[in-house]
């Protein structure tokens, strides 16, 4: 086994462990502080796939501003494991469980025999993600949505100003 | 290491966010679960751009970065939604003092 396939499977683990305790934690903030680690080993296969301009990114926008404005909103609104609102109906528990499930068992089931199973995925080199590459792309082929976004920002600070205002 | 580790990992995510949006009741964990779901589908689209990276460069195709620049704007769009969501969520607060999503189907009425 190389460094490499531990390493995927380390990630692996840490993402989906992480990602279960998010749903299954009582209290919020504990829930955030794992989203934080998924997103965290995400970035981790961002590196094992040599993207190393997408995992600067993840970590720099998801655990670090998204995740940070959760944690605000949180402790604002002081949230904790007594104030969580419990699913009294146990039936929703269950029912949402086993779609989720199935949801899963079909989308593997349908993929097994697919063509794509036996193409490999080039891990830790490659030079398609580093930022030279994607910076030129962006400015050349997507300069058009990349202005276009910052409209969709402006617009969004401006939505955020008008819905969080006192008297809207 | 072969493609379908990936999709099968990116399901897996996705199947968990889609279960903590069907059983939970606090509106903020909801929305971390589509945060997730958000995150698994780019794990996805990355892991095909470096599947289909060989094949671009002997064809000259650009699909291999082109997959990563839309990874981009879904991050870009991911951000704009947390700020606006995060909104709503608290002027859901401000107006009935919880988080619980349950207490909005009063809107049917």
């Amino acid at each position: 086994m190389s460094v490499i396939e531990i390493m995927f499977w380390f990630l692996s683990v840490m993402a989906l462990g992480a990602a279960v305790m998010v749903v299954a934690s009582k209290s919020p903030v504990y829930s955030i502080l794992f989203l934080i680690l998924t997103f965290f080993a995400i970035s981790g296969h961002y590196i094992l796939l040599n993207a190393q301009f997408l995992a600067i990114v993840n970590i720099i926008v998801y655990a670090g501003a998204i995740m940070v404005l959760f944690l605000f909103v949180v402790m604002l609104m002081n949230l904790n494991a007594e104030s969580e609102p419990h699913q009294k109906n146990k039936w929703v528990l269950y029912i949402g469980g086993i779609s989720g499930g199935s949801l899963l068992l079909v989308i593997v089931a349908a993929l097994k025999k697919t063509v794509a199973t036996t193409q490999l995925v080039q891990m830790n080199n490659g030079e398609v993600g580093l930022i030279k590459n994607l910076g030129i792309k962006l400015f050349t082929d997507y300069v058009f949505p990349f202005e276009i976004s910052s409209v969709l920002f402006l617009s969004a600070m401006i939505g955020a100003v008008v819905i969080s205002k006192k008297e809207g | 290491m072969p493609v379908y580790y990936y999709i099968f990992l990116a399901v897996a995510l996705f199947s968990i966010g889609v279960i903590g949006v069907l059983i939970r009741r606090n509106a903020i964990i909801i929305f971390m679960c589509v945060e997730l779901m958000l995150n698994a589908a780019n794990l996805l689209l990355v892991a095909f751009s470096k599947m289909h990276h060989q094949a671009a460069i002997n064809t000259n195709s650009t699909a291999a970065s082109d997959a990563q620049v839309f990874v981009f704007f879904i991050m870009v769009v991911a951000a704009a939604e947390v700020s606006v969501g995060l909104a709503i969520i608290v002027m859901m607060y401000r107006n009935t003092h919880s988080v619980d999503v349950n207490f909005l189907n009063r809107l049917k009425n």
